[in-house]
């Protein structure tokens, strides 16, 4: 009998140890459920043919994403070695110390350089203007336009488009001209409706479509330093930007009251709208003829500009992060080292993943690849986004909770909607001793 | 006093020659499951009640500090949470009025002799048998106002059902009540059953009418049990998240548990959402309570 235990042991013990080397060879990189963690799932293959370290992306649903990440975090599980997480998070996790800090292998491989400024400043930095970096650009993303180009060129449409509007019909300049297009294509006795918007509560959708327009109106969200809101959210420009979303909404098809990027592309490739708001990470099906049966008459067209001539847009995309519960650190910060390589990064925007490398992005070979990575790249130069504080899924909730009856259901005004806004997000800044 | 009703062990049973009594057997049943009830349901109460109490966040190492009642003021005094309560009251008379009537319906109808009764019994209480998110999958399928085949029955063209604040919270009730209404169906079955013939033929040799057959004899005798149907249901629509969540996202249909999971899982507000969890249960008690006194009273009738 004991000597059957002490078998049992030995070879539990050998098991262990043989799992434990065998582990340090393996990292695993945790994203949502998408195209662009499949790009990367692609890359790391490649990794692993160079060096032999096995690097799995594991994937949940976006809706799952956030809780599913901190969850892991806030237990400091050691499952994942690398997070490819949301550029709102960024406060969150290094505050409570989820990530590693990167500050130092920023500053060797000069990465303020060598990515998109707009990338370092929001997947990266944290504090704002603090030079202390968590994570490295990964996925540039951000929002842009598909719309129906065969739509667009009939020359009957244009025809009566000129004489209703006094203007040619082309793709859309400004937020008015969005509307008046809109408006045009917008025939519900045909089943064709004329855009299709963000609209979804339940995380970031609704709310990084109101940014685009506010953003593009000129207005801000706050000031990320003082955190003062007052004034600034409930600005003027921000109210005629909600009125416009507002508008808009109205012109969108039946049912459109939940939707993101899968019902926004879903609006192109079922011939439901004239133009869609998507994320550029979502393109990529608009251009497959596999999965759009419109592929060949689809196009873009980059966040058209607000009264004031600003044009901004919402910034999507993740940075990648090293997690500090990894038992990897090492070999992850191995990784991020290649990921970084000018020639990785050219090689995963051929893939299809949103390099953030300004050289890949700047040069015409990236620009030409798709009918849309000018578009993209144009937006990347002019991107904001939200709020990256620890509770900014607090904020995210309040927002909704205010625009969203107003947006999808009209009720009350856009300004009573920002004043209360601005009320909620004061009060959480207070609770929290943000502006002190 | 318990080892006093106990019965003497066999001597024949196998535990008899390893010398195991009675007593020693229950405990064998009984403490695993008291340990399994402690380690996950008393401790973990407990522990968040003292939570509730602090401004802990669990995605933040920074020490949890005391509040007091701070948590429970805040929400007391929170509009948004107030308004969640009121949507979930309304949600629980909706569905369980509803799944009343069609279950207890339904349990009339199968109450005689028809032909494979049996089987319709069994097709019938299938929607309760699949999973929630399943269900409000489908359902979300069939709601859709482009292809959804509730609209093409009825002729409705594109009504809107989920997307339409004032109609979504019906027409997540109705799926409640589509799934929940044979658990109905069943408990009012076996208390229709059990109710003695003999009553029914004396009401007919006195010329009783049928309004005054069901409200004197036929609901009386069913009510306890049906009662216990109500409990549940109410209890079960009270904590109600899955469908809401999957169906819509309209505020109109945030019941109190979902705006109490994106405290807890979105925002990290763990001490509050420990308080908020704590008004909840209050609450369930409270309502649970009522109907049990309720339910007392009708037995002794």
């Amino acid at each position: 009998m004991r000597k059957t235990m002490t078998g049992l042991l030995a070879g539990i013990g050998l098991m262990w140890a043989c799992g434990t080397s065998a582990q340090a060879q393996e990292l695993t990189i945790f994203w949502a459920e998408w195209d662009p963690a499949n790009y990367l799932q692609e890359l790391a293959n490649e990794y692993e043919a160079q060096t032999g370290v096995k690097v799995t992306v594991e994937t949940t649903p976006w809706a799952d994403f956030q809780t599913k990440a901190f969850t892991e975090f806030n237990a400091k599980g050691s499952a994942y070695d690398m997070v490819v997480g949301d550029s709102q998070w960024i406060g969150a996790a290094s505050e409570a110390g989820h990530y590693v800090d990167l500050t130092d292998f920023f500053n060797k491989h000069k990465l303020n350089e060598v990515m998109a400024p707009a990338t370092v400043k929001y997947y990266s930095e944290y504090p704002s203007n603090s030079k202390k970096y968590w994570s490295i650009p990964a996925e540039g993303d951000a929002v842009g336009w598909s719309y129906r180009k065969d739509w667009f060129e009939d020359p009957k449409e244009m025809a009566a488009f000129k004489a209703k509007y006094g203007y040619d019909l082309a793709p859309p300049k400004t937020w008015a001209e969005m509307r008046d297009i809109a408006e045009f294509f917008h025939r519900p006795g045909e089943k064709r409706y004329g855009i299709a918007i963000y609209t979804d509560n339940s995380y970031d959708g609704l709310v990084m479509g109101v940014e685009n327009a506010m953003f593009s109106y000129g207005g801000e969200l706050g000031d990320y330093q003082s955190y003062k809101v007052d004034g600034i959210i409930n600005s003027e420009k921000n109210v005629k930007a909600l009125e416009m979303y507002r508008e808009l909404y109205g012109f969108t098809p039946p049912g459109w009251a939940k939707t993101f990027f899968v019902e926004n592309n879903q609006a192109i490739t079922e011939n439901l709208a004239a133009m869609s708001m998507n994320y550029f990470a979502f393109f990529p099906a608009l251009v497959n003829e596999a999965s759009n049966p419109n592929a060949k008459v689809t196009g873009f067209f980059a966040n058209p500009a607000g009264p004031g001539g600003e044009q901004f847009a919402a910034l999507g995309g993740q940075g990648i992060s090293v997690i500090s519960y990894s038992d990897n650190q090492e070999e992850a910060m191995k990784f991020l080292e290649w990921f970084i390589k000018d020639e990785t990064q050219k090689r995963w925007a051929e893939l299809g993943g949103y390099t953030a490398s300004a050289k890949v992005l700047e040069s015409p070979e990236f620009q030409n690849a798709t009918p849309y990575n000018k578009a993209f790249y144009e937006t990347m130069f002019k991107v904001k986004d939200f709020w990256a504080t620890p509770e900014y899924a607090e904020l995210l909730i309040q927002m909704n909770q205010r625009i969203y009856p107003f947006v999808t259901a009209g009720q009350g005004t856009a300004k009573e909607a920002l004043d209360s806004l601005a009320a909620d997000w004061k009060a959480t800044f207070d609770k929290y001793g943000r502006n002190k | 006093m318990a080892t006093a009703v106990m019965t003497s062990l066999d001597t024949k049973s196998r535990s008899a020659p390893r010398g195991m009594s009675d007593i020693r057997i229950r405990n064998l049943f009984i403490i695993p499951t008291i340990l399994f009830l402690i380690v996950f349901n008393i401790f973990p109460l407990i522990y968040s009640l003292g939570y509730s109490f602090t401004d802990f966040r669990a995605s933040s190492n920074a020490p949890a500090s005391f509040v007091g009642l701070q948590n429970y003021r805040a929400l007391l005094n929170d509009p948004f949470i107030w308004l969640n309560f009121a949507i979930t009251a309304k949600y629980v008379i909706i569905s369980v009025t509803g799944q009343v009537i069609v279950g207890f319906g339904t349990a009339m109808l199968l109450n005689r002799d028809i032909p494979l009764k049996g089987l319709l019994t069994t097709l019938l209480l299938l929607p309760m048998m699949l999973s929630m998110a399943v269900v409000g999958l489908f359902w979300k399928l069939l709601y859709d106002p482009s292809f959804g085949i509730i609209n093409y029955t009825f002729g409705l063209g594109s009504f809107e059902w989920l997307s339409n604040p004032d109609m979504a919270l019906y027409a997540v009730a109705i799926t409640d009540i589509w799934m929940w209404s044979p658990f109905v169906m069943l408990l009012s079955l076996a208390g229709l059953s059990a109710v003695p013939k003999h009553l029914y033929e004396a009401a007919a040799i006195d010329r009783a009418g049928p309004f005054y057959t069901f409200f004197r004899i036929t609901l009386p005798l069913v009510a306890p049990i049906l009662m216990i149907a109500v409990i549940f249901r109410t209890m079960e629509a009270f904590k109600t998240f899955d469908l809401a969540y999957i169906l819509t996202s309209q505020p109109t249909t945030e019941v109190i548990s979902i705006r109490l999971y994106k405290m807890a899982f979105q925002e990290w507000q763990t001490g509050r959402s420990c308080a908020l969890a704590y008004i909840v249960l209050i609450m369930v008690l409270a309502i649970t309570n009522i109907y049990v006194k309720y339910l007392n009273k009708v037995k002794e009738r």
